[in-house]
């Protein structure tokens, strides 16, 4: 027995010793495998006594386990030693830059028109829209415009080519006469904002000939001027996103809206940045008022008993205050940087249970 | 609309301070351009006395002054050729801030060559009231030292300018502004003197009104003053400094007499030198062709829709424009006649635009100027000029009748609340249009109102609703919330705006980015895109590069990527959702998701290679959009007929039967060169209007999804077909041959070389067979092969390549 002792005692040393995965291969063909040595010893038990079979067995037993659980932790050892050499082998360098997959950008005028949207959609608004090539009556005649009224001067409408009768068509200088083909097309209630393109024949630092508007109107038995309050006051606080915004609103003159109201938001310019919330300034965002009951008539509706309210704002004007855009211009130029830098993710459509 | 603090008060007896004017006048209605308040930025400014002016020891040009502020002696260094012992200047102590110095900022305490100097004497340039900066101001001897300049020099009325609604003709004089004021709770309104002034003798000049029936009211009514013996003088100081705060140059007292009367009353009126006249005037159209050479040294050809005042002789003015420079007055006028007439707010409108003149009298005939002023205007004229010129006036003359619109509007008083949204008592809003000169009375528990003849804006009940509450102040109108007639808000979006955010984002997330650009563009670029009628070409476009309306947006994403790669950056990709534009009808207005790319399909990259972009990129951008609005995408067809702005042979539409979904491909290169685009450019249209709506009654449900249990096989095949064959042809055999198992068909490489014949090519295709109730044996797998073989050689006329 002293024998097996030793040669326990040589292949576990022997496998401790060894330093790769084939050396242990080795160790254990010659302890263990089908001509090794202390296989060969098991044949040997054959020859034995039962009693002397019976003890030598078992020491024999413990011996090939004790050198089969080295030989498997060492595997273990060293398998584990090559995966790390292995590892290290692997290295890359992880500050390269990644595979290249932008995603684009929404530009500002949309991303505003969805979060108006979003805010009126709430309030129970609709989205209505109209053509941009109008007639006369819809863009001033049914809106209280005659055609020598002053305020018709002061918009520089573009004209297309007169007709063989006489009349001419037009871009439409504002959204309001989507209200007008609502109305001519659909009964009170009516509660619908019309965002959209919008022309007047005006070019400089503050004007473009091509800009947004958003419009909305609602038409009932019963909403009065409060609810224009009302209504305009959580638009203004929901978009900026200013629970305690001043909204003020001063009366003013609009051929379409009686009584007329013009909209001025609270704000600041401390350090030269115009900052909007409760300050010392204000800033005139949007034209409001009563629709006018002449213009319901010129629609077929009938102003004794239906009336309502009526408003309209720029949405470049809005976006650029909201998202502190200096140049009205830049809107229309599609300069990359420029809408990488305005523009928005698309992660999501805006909402109001989401933030703005 | 401009006046002073100091005119306002002519017209309104208050106490109030400038400020709460000024705010008061936009809360309403009248809203506040801007208030200048010269005295509170002259306050440093005080009237100083120099003591002692000497020659400074170091430089011949300046002075050394001992000035004496009234508080101390201060030394001043002065550069000033009039600095004289004994003067009194306006002295600005060190730390005060000089409006118009060339060293802009505050004046700081300094050594000019050697000798300390405590701050400045100033020219009129450094207080901001000319350019003159020769010397230093000098004022007179009794002006007490060490006062605030601003009264000395004549600047301490505050000037308020106001922004006057077209519908407020009252409030372009001052007279009317106090009158709201007044109304507003800010002071009481003081009346002027309209009393007839008896004439001392009957006028050699008459008036005549020649006008067809149909036009009478062009001029419904005028009436006239003559003047003799007058001395056209320079106006007396208070008048000229009350020009001159508004803007307006002071001429000779008649002339400023007629600007300071439109500006006070809001009347315009017009003198002639009587001795140039020729006889009677008349109110009559113009001839066609007939001139005048009018006040603003310009002639104008009139046309017949044009009233003009005339003589025996000649036009001597254009009626509610402007006056004729022949006969106007000068220093030598000694014999006046006066002009106050009413006119067609419509006609003189259009008289101004069409000569493009923009006159005072212009802009307040056109927004209504009282009728009642004809009457009143000649009397106030009359006692200006004899105040300020002397002589005597004659008896009135008048042509036509003076209109009397006599109109009176019932206000129900609790409108103020169903309308405007504020309980209001009903004294109250009587009070208010009393105020206003409203003529108000009772009836039957509504409130009934003579609209007084200065309102012509004011027509119906509604009108009053406004006035009551511009008066008592919007502020107060309690705002209350907009209900919902529903639990929840209903979608507020059509499907087809849904489109337009899908098509949107699904542009987005493949790295395109939007732009919004004119729906106008040059019309040469419109020709590369099918051109357009002439019915969408501007008539008054603002530059001949922006002269049509688009026929496509294609044009201007080409435009905008050029522009980018101006600036060095060539690889755009960039999308527009928005109209196009085929006639001018509402119908001829398409939606359209357009996109391009240009030049390579990325950055270069240390292990993706960028390649050129191609018609495969502009394809998958329609697919994504297609998809993203819910079109039928397998069903799709792809022909290779796109229009002439594609290359020919690198485009295709997408369609479903004669329904045309999208255009896409690579541009022609004839239109790249036209746009100056370098490299290549793929661009596709989709027409969201053409994508079939979904079928209502399938509603939000999926069909039910079958999972098999069994494992897909994939079996290879590669034909040879004519060059000419469409891969989907062969895809669409191939799927044919066993529609029950096969789930997809995907083509993995095209081929054509060496190995294959001229004017062919190899397809390779996987096709997935998903077994349905049982694993499929391989002589099933073999059988199927050789069907999709069959059926592929007979729809292509190709061979299976082995």
């Amino acid at each position: 027995m002293e024998d097996l002792d030793k040669l326990q005692t040589h292949f576990v040393e022997a496998t401790a010793a060894a330093t790769s995965l084939d050396m242990l291969e080795v160790i254990r063909v010659d302890a263990l495998g089908k001509k090794g040595q202390i296989t060969g010893l098991m044949k040997t038990l054959g020859g034995l006594e039962p009693e002397a079979r019976k003890a030598a067995g078992q020491a024999l037993n413990a011996a090939k386990e004790a050198v089969a659980e080295a030989i498997e932790e060492r595997k273990l050892a060293l398998q584990d030693a090559d995966l790390d050499h292995r590892l290290e082998a692997e290295r890359i360098d992880v500050s390269l830059p990644a595979r290249p997959a932008e995603v684009g950008h929404i530009h500002p005028i949309s991303q505003t028109v969805e979060e108006i949207v979003a805010i009126f959609g709430e309030m129970g608004f609709s989205v209505a829209e109209g053509p941009h090539i109008e007639d006369d009556f819809h863009n001033f005649a049914a809106l209280n415009i005659p055609p020598e009224h002053p305020a018709r001067q002061e918009q520089d409408t573009f004209y297309l080519p007169e007709r063989a009768d006489g009349t001419r068509r037009l871009l439409r200088t504002h959204t309001s006469p989507v209200q007008i083909r609502h109305m001519q097309a659909h009964e009170p209630p009516i509660r619908i904002i019309v965002p959209g393109r919008t022309f007047r024949a005006d070019y400089d630092a503050t004007h473009s000939p091509m800009f947004h508007q958003v419009e909305g109107l609602v038409v009932d038995e019963t909403t009065h001027l409060g609810h224009l309050k009302g209504t305009l006051i959580e638009f203004c606080r929901a978009f900026f996103m200013v629970d305690d915004l001043p909204v003020r609103f001063r009366p003013s003159y609009f051929p379409f809206t009686e009584p007329s109201a013009e909209v001025d938001i609270g704000c600041s310019h401390e350090g030269g940045v115009l900052k909007i919330g409760a300050g010392e300034d204000w800033l005139e965002i949007l034209g409001s008022g009563m629709v006018h009951p002449k213009v319901l008539e010129n629609c077929g509706i009938d102003s004794t008993r239906y009336q309502g309210y009526a408003f309209g704002m720029g949405i470049e004007r809005l976006a650029m205050l909201k998202y502190g855009i200096p140049d009205l211009r830049t809107f229309f130029d599609s300069d990359l940087r420029w809408l990488r830098h305005y523009g928005f993710v698309p992660l999501e459509a805006p909402s109001l249970v989401r933030g703005l | 609309m401009k006046f002073t603090l100091s005119w306002l008060k002519d017209h309104l007896e208050t106490e109030a301070p400038v400020r709460e004017i000024a705010d008061k006048l936009t809360m309403i209605g009248l809203e506040l351009e801007a208030l200048e308040d010269r005295a509170a930025e002259l306050a440093p400014f005080t009237v100083a006395y120099v003591k002692e002016a000497k020659q400074h020891p170091d430089a011949d040009r300046l002075s050394v002054c001992i000035v004496d502020t009234g508080n101390e002696e201060v030394q001043v260094v002065c550069g000033a050729p009039n600095a004289r012992t004994g003067m009194k200047g306006v002295f600005a102590a060190s730390g005060s801030y000089i409006p118009g110095s060339i060293h802009t900022g505050v004046l700081k305490k300094t050594k000019i060559r050697g000798v300390e100097s405590n701050g400045m004497l100033l020219s009129e340039r450094e207080v901001g009231i000319s350019d003159e900066h020769e010397g230093i101001i000098e004022l007179p001897e009794d002006a007490p030292l060490g006062a605030p300049v601003a009264g000395i020099l004549g600047l301490d009325d505050p000037v308020i300018d106001i922004a006057i609604t077209p519908n407020r003709g009252d409030c372009l004089g001052v007279h009317g502004v106090a009158r709201d004021l007044a109304a507003a709770g800010l002071g009481k309104l003081r009346p002027f003197d309209q009393a007839p002034l008896p004439g001392a003798f009957k006028s050699p000049v008459e008036w005549r009104i020649d006008l067809p029936e149909d036009k009478a009211a062009a001029c419904p009514f005028v009436v006239g003053r003559y003047f003799r013996n007058v001395e056209n003088r320079p106006s007396p100081k208070w008048l000229q400094d009350r020009l001159r705060a508004i803007g307006l140059r002071p001429i000779s007292a008649l002339v400023d007499i007629t600007n300071y009367v439109t500006f006070d009353l809001g009347r315009p009126l017009h003198v002639f030198d009587a001795k140039k006249l020729k006889g009677d005037l008349t109110m009559r159209l113009a001839e066609a062709g007939e001139g005048v050479l009018a006040l603003d040294g310009k002639a104008y050809t009139l046309d017949p829709e044009m009233v003009v005042i005339a003589d025996k002789a000649a036009v001597q003015g254009i009626g509610g424009v402007m006056g004729g420079e022949l006969s106007g007055c000068t220093e030598t006028t000694t014999e006046v006649f006066l002009e106050v007439a009413l006119f067609d707010p419509v006609r003189v409108a259009a008289t101004g635009r069409r000569l493009g003149i923009i006159s005072d009298a212009r802009y307040r005939f056109e927004r209504g100027v009282d009728p009642q002023s004809a009457v009143w205007g000649a009397e106030v004229a009359a006692r200006l000029i004899l105040d300020l010129c002397g002589g005597e006036a004659s008896e009135p003359v008048s042509a036509g009748t003076l209109p009397k619109p006599k109109r009176e509007i019932a206000l129900r008083p609790e409108r103020a609340r169903t309308l405007g949204g504020l309980d209001l008592p009903a004294e109250r809003q009587r009070a208010i249009l009393a105020d206003l000169g409203f003529e108000v009375a009772e009836k039957d528990g509504q409130i009934t109102a003579g609209v007084p003849t200065w309102r012509p804006d004011v027509e119906g009940e509604a009108d009053l609703v406004e006035e009551v509450l511009r008066i008592h102040g919007f502020e107060h109108i309690p705002q209350a919330p907009l209900t919902l007639d529903t639990t929840l808000p209903l979608p507020a979006i059509s499907l087809r705006q849904r489109r337009v955010a899908a098509a949107r984002t699904a542009l987005a997330w493949r790295g395109m980015n939007e732009a919004v650009t004119y729906s106008f563009l040059a019309g040469a670029q419109a020709d590369l895109f099918g051109g357009i009628p002439d019915a969408l070409r501007l008539a008054n476009p603002i530059s001949s590069d922006l002269d049509v309306m688009r026929p496509s947006i294609l044009p201007n994403l080409a435009a905008a990527a050029a522009r980018n790669a101006d600036r060095g950056l060539g690889d755009a990709a960039l999308f527009e959702v928005g109209p196009q534009y085929r006639d001018d009808t509402p119908e001829g207005e398409d939606l359209v998701a357009a996109a391009l790319r240009a030049g390579q399909s990325g950055p270069r990259h240390w292990d993706v290679r960028p390649r050129p972009v191609d018609a495969f990129d502009a394809k998958g951008d329609a697919l994504a959009v297609l998809e993203a609005c819910g079109a039928p995408v397998a069903n799709l067809q792809v022909t290779a007929d796109a229009p002439a702005w594609y290359h020919p042979g690198r485009s295709g539409v997408l369609r479903l039967g004669p329904n045309v979904l999208a255009n896409f491909g690579e541009l022609n290169p004839r239109v790249l060169r036209a746009f100056g685009l370098r490299g290549p450019a793929a661009a596709v249209e989709i027409f969201l209007q053409h994508i079939p709506e979904p079928k209502a009654k399938s509603g939000k449900q999926r069909p039910a999804l079958e999972l098999s249990p069994l494992h897909p096989v994939e079996r290879d095949f590669a034909f040879a077909v004519d060059e000419a064959v469409p891969a989907e042809k062969l895809i669409r055999a191939a799927k044919g041959a066993e529609k029950a198992l096969i789930t997809n068909v995907e083509v993995f490489d095209t081929y054509a070389g060496k190995g294959i014949e001229d004017g062919k090519k190899s397809l390779a295709i996987a096709v997935t067979l998903q077994p349905r109730e049982k694993t499929l044996t391989d002589p099933e797998i073999e059988a199927i092969a050789k069907r999709i073989v069959a059926s592929v050689e007979k729809a292509t006329g190709g061979t299976l390549r082995t």
